[in-house]
């Protein structure tokens, strides 16, 4: 070894002495060239203006920035709230009026229920309000750990994880596994939360008409394509469809089983969202995998809020452990942010109890919706929206005046009509120029288990009323 | 004047012949005496202008020795890690990571292997440190629920005992408002009888109670702005408000320490963000007058806004924002200001009014004042507060109004109470003399853990006490002995810091008496001299005597 590297030295010199002289000098001047670039400053191309001092603080004199944020005008629609006072459950006090509540998504009636109050006040009682820390730092309390038991126990998983706040669960869960150069294919009604979650991962964003499977598949097999080209690459692009269980854009309901045949023909995973579905569809209220009798481990992840048929605060995401636990160190929501706070953790819990103990809740609930369904039907002016079985329908305009301002001033009068008459109803709410896919001006209204036969009635009654009073 | 301020600093560094450190301000050599001395100088020549009081802050800098022997610390977990993964691998070794299931086995991976490398071979070793189970109020000390694990941490088996009183250094419970007895408690039990715990709607729609109102209401007083909206998640406050505030064409200036939620805000905004380091106010006052020079990158259009976000105590360093020449600069560039006082509300100033009050400022030239209830009013959510267009703005587009669920009533009425009770409002002085209390406490725990040696980082008025453990082997050994001790302490090691420099991060709480908080100073004593100087320096040697730990599977 030792000799044979002093032959190589040898060598060397002896080329050196038989190599011409133009060769050596060429050598040199590259070997001083490339000394040259490895010791010249590096420089950035702004640092390279040739403004004198005085010139940049003439610039930053000159420099005037737009105001914070662009002024509101007073009567901006959304500038003024309704205001409630009193509890917001089933017989709410809007502006003053004391009303029948047809717009909180009180699904199930447990706001309002007096064990789940009790539970929260005994909770209270324990545990304080604040849990003051995250779930790493001595922000879990076992009642966390108990509500997660229970969750996963409920929906039949094998792990599922909370947080602290709904919007943010999905928004979490997606950049947890979805990254930047993955696909992700996602249905154009989904709603603002899942939105923010496609933006948080940075990843290649396709999106499908709604609820259209075929489209669907004309991308997928477009992928398919590429991958083809690029086998290499396409070993490592993670790949996911999102979709929500019952749209809350849309008040319809995703075809499960279908999406489930493109999973394994396309090997891609389901991502679902069910903040809709959960607590409502199916016999059991397991949501919509219940509802299509789909194997829920064919669901790579379902996450779903506690806002609305647990009416509680907060979220969850349950699945395979393998799946779930990689979110206690990834999910952005989870691990940098408070937990949640104990007595809503126990709420839910109890809201869980009364839903395991109690499923024909779902059926009346199921009853009511077809009900108010076909109440609606035939309103003058209006369209309802939505599935039969859906408990948040929407209620459109069948022809609109040509503007969005005019038409939700149009459709306000209604509510203010109806409010005014004991009828507690809401626009649909959206941030016009941050959706994706703008869906119609509509008003939202919201079944639960706790409206009656009458009230039902009395309301259907007013909105037709309104339309043929107002919608001219 | 911020030049000026910053020429003098440097006489700072020249007096004491020290070199400015990675934050551009002095690092404090540990020596006693010096450090008496070093106080001095800096008040007399530093805060001359623009602090109306002592601004001390200490970060030491990493020994040389200690540095290599913990990049050592973590070099031989890695080999024993990539040891332990390939048993794994060849079956020597059971493996107890969750598996993809059989049907999809031939999916592209979820996981990239190397991704988890670091979970499964340090973290999961010192699992036990985090995410211990609490089963009582947050308070001064707590009940934790015990666990054991016999596949080293892998599981954990609930044991069905408590450990019973152990004191609670972990909370962000400044004021003690964390209590289940009391004004706070009692009002937010009325309430949860009277409305339930759930709202079922936004904001915008029929969510919003004129309970919520009046909080709002109670909250710019508090904090002395026009107007404010309240939010009912504190990370969200950040992360849903930040895009409807800057957008494409703005640039946003970031603290290279700020909080995830900030970070996040600000890139769903979709603005150009630019990082300047941890409260350096050269690297800020440079990233400034470049941007408004040279103006957006490849256009060269002028920024349509610059945001600079900070935060007034930084959760990690216990450092204090230097909020005066923050606003100098952003007086003198035109910039706004977003000042997120997640930590700092209630904590600082004479009457719990954060770092504004502390530094005796107008909350008026702070354009957004953002903070959360989490902390101090032992409640949840989180606030912006700012002029009366700002926050009307914020009413018509905040992604939170909009599409999230309002606030949970008993968790506002805890709010509303905790709030009045620190602005004296009920009629008694509960609040300031918490507020006091804490002050006192702060600098009696850190002056007290100075004297014995040890390494603690940030302000001295700081409630949030970093101290420093340097080699990742002791992260766990610490969290361990002291809960041994009945101290339970947080600990955090790399990603949550820099590589080399573990931590371990103590709250200090209103709630603490002189008591405890002398118990902890002794079994932190006590811990460093049985286990051969375990924290302070000499305890670098510490992987070396403890090979078990190392060789643990």
């Amino acid at each position: 070894m030792a000799s044979g590297q002093q032959w190589v030295l040898v060598e060397m010199v002896q080329a050196f002495y038989e190599a011409p002289a133009y060769h050596l000098i060429l050598e040199g001047i590259l070997i001083l060239w490339i000394i040259r670039l490895l010791f010249s400053k590096t420089y950035k191309l702004q640092e390279r203006s040739d403004l004198t001092e005085k010139e940049k603080e003439e610039l930053i004199e000159e420099w005037q920035p737009e105001p914070l944020v662009p002024p509101v005008s007073k009567d901006h629609p959304s500038l003024h709230y309704d205001v409630v006072t009193g509890p917001p459950s089933h017989k709410i006090i809007v502006n003053g009026k004391e009303c029948v509540n047809f717009a909180s998504f009180n699904f199930l009636g447990l706001l309002d229920n007096e064990r789940v109050k009790l539970k929260a006040l005994t909770s209270l009682k324990k545990y304080g309000v604040g849990t003051c820390g995250p779930r790493g730092f001595y922000g879990t309390f076992d009642v966390h750990l108990e509500l997660e038991e229970r969750l996963a126990k409920f929906m039949r998983t094998e792990e599922a994880i909370i947080y602290s706040y709904g919007f943010a669960t999905i928004a979490s869960a997606i950049p947890a596994y979805s990254k930047r150069g993955d696909i992700i294919f996602v249905d154009e009604a989904a709603c603002f939360s899942i939105q923010k979650g496609l933006q948080a991962s940075r990843s290649f964003i396709k999106y499908f008409r709604h609820n259209d499977m075929e489209d669907l598949e004309r991308l997928l097999k477009e992928q398919e394509i590429e991958d083809q080209k690029n086998p290499r690459k396409a070993r490592v692009i993670r790949r996911f469809i999102l979709v929500e269980g019952l749209y809350i854009n849309t008040a319809d309901i995703c075809p499960l089983p279908e999406l489930v045949k493109l999973k394994y023909k396309y090997k891609v995973r389901i991502f679902l969202e069910e903040s809709m579905s959960f607590g409502v569809l199916g016999e059991h209220g397991r949501g919509v995998t219940e509802h299509f009798g789909v194997n829920i481990d064919d669901i790579d992840l379902i996450s779903a809020n506690m806002e609305n048929a647990l009416a509680s605060i907060g979220g969850f995401c349950c699945g395979r452990s393998f799946v779930i636990d990689h979110q206690r160190l990834s999910g952005q929501g989870y691990c940098f942010s408070a937990s949640l706070p104990p007595m809503l953790a126990s709420a839910a819990i109890e809201g869980l109890n009364i839903m395991e103990e109690d499923p024909g809740i779902f059926r009346v609930l199921r009853e009511k919706c077809k009900h108010v369904h076909d109440a609606l039907q035939g309103t003058p002016g209006l369209k309802v929206v939505g599935e039969s079985i859906a408990p948040a329908l929407h209620l459109q305009l069948e022809n609109s005046t040509g503007s969005r301002a005019n038409d939700l001033k149009l459709l306000r009068t209604i509510i203010d009509y109806s409010l005014d008459r004991r009828v507690a109803l809401t626009l649909a709410r959206y941030l016009d120029k941050e959706e994706r896919f703008l869906p119609p001006p509509s008003i939202r209204v919201v079944v639960t288990v706790e409206q009656t036969q009458e009230e039902i009635q009395n309301a259907a009654k007013c909105i037709r009323e309104a339309a043929v009073n107002l919608l001219k | 004047m911020t030049e000026s301020a910053g020429n003098k600093k440097e006489d700072c560094h020249a007096a004491n012949g020290v070199k400015p450190g990675r934050n551009g301000m002095v690092k404090n050599h540990h020596h006693h005496h010096q450090y008496q001395k070093q106080e001095k100088v800096y008040h007399a020549a530093c805060n001359g202008e623009l602090y109306s009081r002592p601004f001390i802050e200490s970060f030491e800098e990493t020994p040389m020795l200690v540095a290599v022997l913990t990049y050592m610390g973590y070099g031989i977990l890695t080999i024993f890690g990539y040891l332990r993964d390939f048993m794994r691998e060849w079956k020597i070794e059971k493996c107890h990571i969750a598996r993809e299931r059989e049907e999809q086995k031939d999916f592209v991976p979820l996981y990239q292997d190397f991704e988890n490398f670091y979970t499964r071979n340090l973290y999961m070793r010192i699992r036990d440190s985090w995410n211990r189970p609490i089963c009582g109020v947050p308070g001064a000390k707590f009940d934790l629920v015990e666990r054991s694990s016999n596949d080293y941490n892998w599981t954990f088996e609930y044991t069905g005992r408590v450990v019973k009183n152990v004191i609670n250094l972990g909370s962000y419970n400044y004021l003690g408002f964390a209590e289940n007895t009391g004004s706070c408690a009692t009002a937010a039990g009325d309430v949860t009888v009277k409305f339930g715990v759930g709202v079922a709607s936004t904001r915008q729609e029929m969510g919003n109670l004129d309970r919520h109102e009046e909080l709002e209401k109670l909250v710019a007083s508090f904090l002395g702005v026009e107007s404010a909206m309240a939010f009912a998640m504190g990370f969200a406050t950040n992360s849903m408000n930040i895009p409807a505030i800057a957008g494409k064409g703005c640039l946003i200036l970031s603290d290279e320490l700020n909080h995830a939620s900030l970070v996040l805000g600000a890139r769903l905004s979709g603005s150009t963000i630019r990082v300047f380091k941890h409260n350096n106010m050269q690297s800020l006052e440079k990233l400034l007058r470049d941007a408004i020079v040279h103006g957006q990158p490849r256009t060269h259009r002028p920024w349509k806004k610059i945001l600079i976000l900070v935060e007034g105590i930084y959760s990690m360093e216990g450092s204090i924002i230097r909020l005066p020449e923050v606003i100098a600069l952003k007086k003198k560039y035109k910039a706004y200001l977003y000042l997120d006082e997640a930590h700092s509300i209630g904590a600082l100033g004479p009457s719990g009014r954060g770092v504004v009050e502390y530094f005796g400022l107008d909350p008026k030239d702070v354009d957004i004042m953002m903070g959360t209830f989490t902390k101090s009013f032992g409640a949840s959510g989180g606030y912006i507060g700012g002029r009366k267009d700002l926050i009307d703005y914020l009413r018509a587009h905040s992604h939170s109004a909009i599409y999230a669920t309002s606030m949970s009533p008993p968790v506002l009425e805890q709010i509303i109470t905790s709030m009045k009770c620190i602005m004296g409002e009920d009629g008694m002085t509960i609040g300031r003399s918490r507020i006091q209390r804490l002050a006192e406490n702060t600098v009696y725990f850190r002056r007290r853990l100075r004297e014995m040696g040890f390494i603690i980082y940030g302000n001295n008025d700081s409630p949030v006490v970093p101290m420093m453990l340097y080699m990742p082997a002791k992260i766990g050994a610490f969290g361990r002995e002291m809960l041994k001790r009945n101290i339970g302490v947080v600990v955090v090691g790399f990603p949550a810091t820099p590589i080399i420099e573990s931590r371990a991060r103590f709250c200090i709480s209103a709630a603490h008496s002189k008591e405890m908080l002398d118990r902890v100073t002794t079994h932190f004593l006590a811990t460093v001299n049985t286990s051969n100087n375990f924290v302070y320096f000499k305890a670098a040697l510490y992987p070396f005597f403890n090979w078990p730990l190392f060789l643990m599977p």
